[in-house]
């Protein structure tokens, strides 16, 4: 998949921020929310303009579960299983998630680009247990049901 | 400081860094995996865990003495927290020793088998990795990585490269380059010094010695080899030999024992080196060249540069070879001259990785065959010294092969040791050439292992500024200081491995204080031999005389980029 | 509104609290990310909307120039009862709506704010009768809330109404009659402890931090909660952010520093979003920035996002992510009060310790220490879910019994099923089981580190009988293993290794010798790991162990679990008594397991049987059973 990338969009985020070190983490997050992730092609020229080593940014960029150096898919879902909503049954809920959208955990994004299912270990939204939210946004005590509706909800949504 | 008890030994502190320091000072042999003296503490394998008074358990790495302070280090707790430790790095670890190419100086195996580790209760259930073998000088075998870090830290900290890295976390944690590139795909320079720290067999320096043996054994090759400085003071570490110890004769003997048919020392090459640099230097006073002059000789400082630094490239730094390759076409010319109807395979030993890269580079290569045929290390030298049967500490002294059997002279020696190509040069250029100026000269402050030195000389009726550095890190804040103004030097050595040469990732592993005694190894050679300056040694007016006949520009200098 | 000096301050607090009295009724709709999923937020609107037809006087800000009365409608922060979101409360009546939904509005509108009447419906209902007051509730009553107090009580946007409650006091007190020497003396004497873990005396650390060389210092402030079950940070920095500021600018004068950071995790948006814009107002007011309120005080507060990584609430790591590494622990010394954030002393609390501290300033260290005990003065925050009756977010005095906080508060066990255990702490955490008699065990940091547990963050997750041990402890390891950074030994292979003994064993394929070397793992790992989220990593695998070994033995030598949990351990048969023979249960199986003729009694063949359960959910006679 060839692709330009916008490197003066790039360029404006890290004169916003500075090319030290410590804005690497900052930098990568507003990097990540233009893109949906990170495309190798920006960590490569970051590495370039900041002075770090290509090695150190992917390091940094494969320790943090956020970042993702895969294209995401346009909703992010994402299915909480911290303990709370946890022993009220959130797996069901990611099962069906996962079976509706025909994606795992090691390929979690769909191919039309649509959505990504990943888990979470906990949102601090215990006392709506289980939660699941799309793009940030928190649906609380979900049932495989529930979130099913919801996806087609989004389609539905999306296609208008 | 006061004292320690380590089992209850009463212990001097002295200050030294951690309790680990002190209770290996106290005889001890603690067992690490990530540990050296010389880079940042890291404290992630665990081993050298201890007892403290309250029972609890520290590591040793990362605990500060204290006066009064008493530790175990040897109890049935701590053996059992080892020995699970080391079980589970087993499990995950390609346990096929037998065949391991670090088999016999693995310090996992060695402190498995210390430790009686006599049964792995796990399943190695690790997806297996690909090795990486892209690379002319290191191979890279995941499956055999514990994760200590210590290539990552060498390779930032003291290199300041950062080729290769952590990724991802937990139980998925890698070292890798970014995006799991080949290591051929990125700037790493091949200075070997990560697969110098490894503990297992994980990163280890390209095995080449079959094709050593092939050439030996086929008799339409004329198999010549040329000696690095450095290995002749390292060598014998394999072999039991008094760390620091010259056996350049038992090295020339073993070889001719294998097969080889001329066997020459690379310091006499390093003696034209000296010469050309300082002419070279010289003319750049005269006619106002570019100034700072960087040395040429140490590869792994050329590729860096080329990656890093273009500016410096076919401008500061010397035009000179590096003493392998000027001899490589010494050797090259003085074989087609003689009429010998085989062919030539030119083989140099060294104390280097990186020469394996740069014996590769298309500006040594001539008509598709390469000047240098084979570069090997010291400790490949020692693989086959070991294969072939031969009894090293044992054998007698052989003399260097005619027509170069003069050697070199005792400037040519210490290229081998940060600061030698400076001081090697200083000498050369220096006005006053009596003894007691020599004498001086050594204590201008290029000799010892400080990481950057700065001496002022007196020559050619002013004052220089010369500045020694080893490690790639160093080298770059040099760079940064001279092109910011901040500082200025007319002449920098650059030499990217610990203490120079002697510390080279192809030598048998060692830090200090064995690493020093191969520095004065090399200095006390220089003091014994007779001729000390570059320019009064007679073979060297031979070469110049009878091989090189004029063509000098031509077979010693180079222009990279071809 | 730039203040520069402390009269200043004094004549706005005055404005401010003019203001607020003067609006007649107050409406707070929760707006903490429980109730914003609920659907607060168009709650908020549409009162508003719904005011502004019926021509009441509506104030969403303080308005200071105002002269009349008037309706003040605002967002608040969490009130911790989310379970029965969304809240809307009203004062000065103290009345509590729950479960409030859009729907609901015109009613409160034109009942309540028009007529000032209740609606009855929209109360706290209990089997003891319906509660109007939100302090009447048993949830509620049996709290001490004085970290939590302006959570859900004050507008959480508005830097004016913490002020007219009094915030900012503590600052004045601490900027114009206090050095620095007297503050650390005072928050050590309050005997206040870290909140973050190991309860840590605060005032050591600042002192600490204090008697240091370096004069680049720095204020840390953790937010980075990311125990699953526990958000008692989060909803301080949704609910009360300037509380939090407060406590980080008189550290700040306490130890000399300039510059604060506050780690924030970055599944909290919405407390980044009110930090940032905290941060702002103070800026604005003079508060936050160079010489503040005039004298030659200096402190600026920066935020940090994470990108996801829990072992960054260790100090070191988090310290290492804000400075942009991989936030991996490393080994101390240097201890982080002499270097800690690039290399420079830091003091670094969590987010409910800083809020502490104006309350200790403000109100003084006698009143501080009449609460809670001797060791642990103060309250702690608990985020209390599982198996309880009222789940939420709780505050009560260190010392208080398990029993209180389960039953008193908690409401007791949902569905009327026995207690069997709390998990505290989180994944660092151990359990507290009725078995051991630790249902009257106080919880305070030293009683519970008796035990082997710890008050980690405040996690508190309650465990009725049909909760099966072993499973708990494979999913807090199957957490911790998923989140060790990889750094050393010990946490990247042990817990990998203990996840996989806790699979087996779970999964029915555990053997006896499991049991052992699962325990000796444990450990190795918490003897010798790096990092404190190492050495505790074990901890859910060892208090299980030592208090539900025969849960471990009944499931790898009967091959049962005991709380009839794990799924991988039942065995389904039909009982024939019950079993009619309509052969739906067969049509249901997806491995076809199940055999017999019609109108005769079916039979599982227990070797195919995957135990999905999908024919004791189609039996309409009962006739599958679970033995």
């Amino acid at each position: 998949m060839e692709q330009n990338f916008d490197f003066k969009a790039v360029d404006s985020i890290l004169e916003f921020y500075g090319n030290e070190q410590k804005n690497l983490i900052t930098i990568l997050q507003c990097v990540q929310a233009d893109h949906r992730y990170l495309p190798r092609e920006i960590l490569e020229y970051i590495a370039e303009k900041m002075g770090i080593s290509l090695a150190k940014i992917y390091s940094v960029a494969t320790f943090y579960e956020n970042f993702s150096l895969d294209p995401k898919g346009k909703y992010v879902i994402k299915i909480c299983d911290g303990t709370a909503c946890h022993v009220r049954k959130s797996i069901p809920i990611l099962e069906k998630v996962r079976e509706t959208l025909g994606v795992t955990a090691e390929k979690p994004t769909t191919s039309d680009m649509m959505f990504t299912v990943e888990t979470v270990s906990c949102l601090g939204a215990c006392g709506l247990a289980p939660v699941m939210t799309i793009n940030d946004k928190v649906y609380p005590a979900m049932t495989p049901e529930k979130a099913v509706e919801l996806l087609n909800a989004v389609r539905e949504e999306d296609n208008e | 400081m006061g004292y320690m008890y380590v089992d209850g030994m009463k212990v001097k502190i002295e200050g030294e860094k951690n309790i680990l320091e002190v209770i290996r000072k106290a005889g001890i042999e603690m067992p690490t995996f990530c540990y050296y003296s010389e880079l940042s503490t890291y404290g992630a394998c665990r081993m050298c865990v201890v007892e403290n008074e309250r029972g609890g358990i520290d590591a040793a790495c990362s605990t500060l003495p204290r006066d009064g302070m008493k530790i175990k280090t040897n109890t049935p707790a701590l053996q059992k927290h080892r020995k699970m430790i080391l079980e589970l790095l087993l499990s995950t670890h390609c346990r096929d020793c037998t065949t391991c190419s670090k088999n016999g100086s693995c310090r996992l195996q060695e402190l498995a088998l210390r430790f009686g580790v006599k049964q792995v209760r796990f399943e190695n259930n690790r997806p297996e990795k690909e090795k990486d073998t892209s690379s002319k000088s290191i191979v890279r075998d995941p499956n055999k990585c514990i994760l200590c870090g210590d290539c990552v830290r060498v390779c930032q900290e003291k290199q300041g490269l950062g080729i290769i890295d952590f990724a991802h976390r937990g139980s998925k944690l890698q070292v890798m380059p970014a995006f799991d590139m080949k290591l051929c795909d990125t700037d790493c320079v091949n200075c070997g010094q990560c697969a110098a720290v490894c503990p297992t067999g994980a990163i280890t320096v390209k095995d080449e010695t079959e094709k050593m043996w092939d050439y030996l054994a086929d008799p339409t090759k004329r198999v010549v080899v040329q000696i690095a400085p450095a290995v002749r003071v390292a060598l014998g570490d394999e072999f039991g030999v008094e760390h620091g110890e010259n056996v350049l004769g038992k090295t020339v003997k073993a070889l001719k024992m294998m097969g080889v048919d001329s066997v020459f020392d690379t310091v006499l090459s390093a003696d034209l080196t000296v010469l050309e640099e300082a002419n070279e230097f010289v003319e750049r006073v005269k006619n106002g060249g570019t100034f700072p002059m960087y040395t040429s000789c140490c590869p792994a400082w050329i590729k860096y540069a080329e990656n890093k630094h273009p500016e410096l490239i076919n401008n500061n730094i010397s035009s000179c070879k590096s003493p392998m390759q000027m001899f490589g076409s010494v050797i090259k010319k003085w074989h087609e001259d003689s009429g010998d109807e085989r062919e030539l395979v030119s083989v140099a030993i060294m104390p280097c990785t990186a020469k394996k890269y740069e014996v590769s580079r298309p500006e040594f290569t001539e008509n598709g065959k390469r000047i240098i045929e084979l570069s090997l290390t010291t400790q490949e030298l020692a693989t086959m010294i070991r294969g072939a049967g031969i009894q090293f500490d044992e054998l007698e002294s052989e003399y260097l092969d005619a027509p170069f059997d003069m050697g070199g002279s005792g400037a040519g020696v210490i290229f081998g040791v940060t600061g030698g190509v400076a001081e090697a040069v200083i000498r050369q250029c220096s006005d006053d050439k009596s003894s007691g100026a020599i004498k001086e000269i050594k204590f201008i402050g290029v000799r010892g292992k400080e990481e950057i030195k700065e001496a002022t000389i007196q020559a050619l009726g002013r004052e220089f500024k010369i500045c020694v550095v080893h490690g790639l890190a160093n080298a770059e804040k040099i760079i940064q200081a001279t092109q910011s103004g901040e500082a200025y030097y007319d002449l920098i050595e650059v030499m990217a491995c610990p203490e120079g040469c002697i510390g080279g990732a192809g030598q048998p592993f060692a830090i200090s204080p064995e690493r020093d005694k191969r520095a004065k190894g090399l200095y006390h050679t220089d003091e014994r031999i007779q001729i000390k300056f570059s320019d009064k040694n007679p073979s060297v007016g031979y070469i110049y005389d009878e091989i090189v006949k004029g063509n000098s520009h031509e077979m010693f200098h180079v222009h990279y980029g071809k | 509104m730039m203040l520069k000096s402390r009269e200043e301050l004094a004549a706005y607090r005055q404005s401010c609290e003019a203001a607020l009295s003067n609006q007649s009724i107050r409406v707070l709709v929760c707006a903490g990310t429980g109730c914003v999923a609920g659907g607060s937020l168009e709650i908020y609107k549409r009162l508003i909307e719904l005011c502004e037809e019926m021509k009441l006087d509506v104030q969403v800000t303080l308005e200071k120039e105002v002269s009349h009365e008037g309706i003040g409608i605002k967002k608040s922060g969490c009130h911790g009862f989310c379970e029965l979101g969304p809240l809307v409360k009203i004062e000065p009546m103290g009345w509590l709506y729950l479960q409030v939904k859009l729907e609901d509005c015109e009613e409160i509108a034109e009942k309540t704010l028009k007529n000032r009447q209740k609606v009855e419906r929209l109360f706290y209902h209990d089997e003891t009768g319906m509660y109007e007051k939100q302090f009447d509730i048993p949830f509620y009553k049996n709290q001490t809330r004085i970290v939590l107090d302006e959570c859900g009580q004050i507008d959480a946007d508005s830097i004016d109404e913490y002020i007219a409650f009094g915030g900012y006091k503590a600052l004045e007190r601490a900027l114009f009659e206090m050095d620095s020497e007297q503050i650390c003396t005072e928050i050590e004497e309050s005997g206040l402890r870290g909140r973050g873990g190991g309860g840590y005396p605060a005032g050591r650390k600042w002192v600490q931090v204090l008697n240091q060389k370096e004069t680049e210092r720095y204020v840390v402030c953790n937010g980075d909660e990311g125990d699953p079950g526990a958000f008692m940070d989060r909803s301080i920095m949704e609910g009360n952010p300037h509380r939090m500021l407060e406590g980080m600018l008189i550290a700040g004068i306490a130890t000399k520093a300039r510059e604060g950071y506050i780690y924030v995790r970055a599944e909290y948006p919405l407390a980044v979003d009110r930090l940032k814009r905290s941060i702002d107002a103070a800026q604005r007011a003079g508060l936050l920035g160079d010489n503040i309120l005039g004298t030659d005080f200096s402190f600026n507060i920066h935020i940090n996002q994470g990108a996801g990584a829990f072992v960054c609430g260790e100090g070191s790591a988090l310290t290492a992510s804000i400075e942009g590494e991989r936030g991996m622990p490393r080994v101390k010394p240097p201890r982080t009060v002499e270097a800690g954030l690039f290399s420079k002393p830091t003091v670094l609390n969590n987010v409910e310790t800083y809020a502490n501290v104006p309350l200790i300033i403000t109100n003084g260290v006698d009143w501080y220490r009449s609460i809670g005990t001797e060791t642990s003065p103060g309250t702690k925050a608990f985020a209390i879910t599982g198996n309880v009756k009222n789940t939420g977010l709780i505050e009560v005095p260190m010392g208080t019994t398990l029993r209180e906080v389960v039953f008193d508060i908690g409401g007791g066990i949902k569905n009327d099923q026995e207690f069997k255990a709390v998990q505290i702490g989180g994944p660092s955490g151990g359990c507290l089981t009725l078995g051991a008699g630790q249902l009257d065990l106080p919880l305070d940091f030293d009683s519970l580190k008796k035990v082997g547990a710890m008050i980690g963050s405040g996690g508190l997750v309650v465990m009725d009988e049909h909760t099966c041990m072993v499973e708990v402890a494979r999913f807090f390891m199957n957490f911790t293993q998923n989140e060790s950074c990889g750094k050393c030994v010990p946490c990247r292979e042990g817990t990998r290794r203990m996840l996989e003994i806790l699979e087996r064993i779970v999964g029915g394929t555990g053997k006896l010798e499991d049991i052992d070397l699962l325990e000796e793992l444990a450990n190795t790992v918490s003897k010798t790991a790096l990092c404190g989220l190492g050495k505790t990593a074990a901890n859910p695998v060892l208090s299980t162990l030592k208090y539900f070994r025969e849960e471990y033995i009944a499931h790898v030598v009967d091959k049962k679990c005991p709380a009839g949990a794990c799924q991988a351990l039942k065995v389904y048969k039909i009982n024939p008594d019950k079993c009619k023979g309509c052969s739906k249960c067969a049509r249901q199986c997806p491995v076809g397991a199940i055999s017999g003729e019609i109108k005769s009694p079916f039979t599982i063949d227990t070797d195919k049987c995957i135990k999905c359960g999908a024919c004791k959910s189609a039996c309409a006679f009962s006739a599958v059973e679970e033995v």
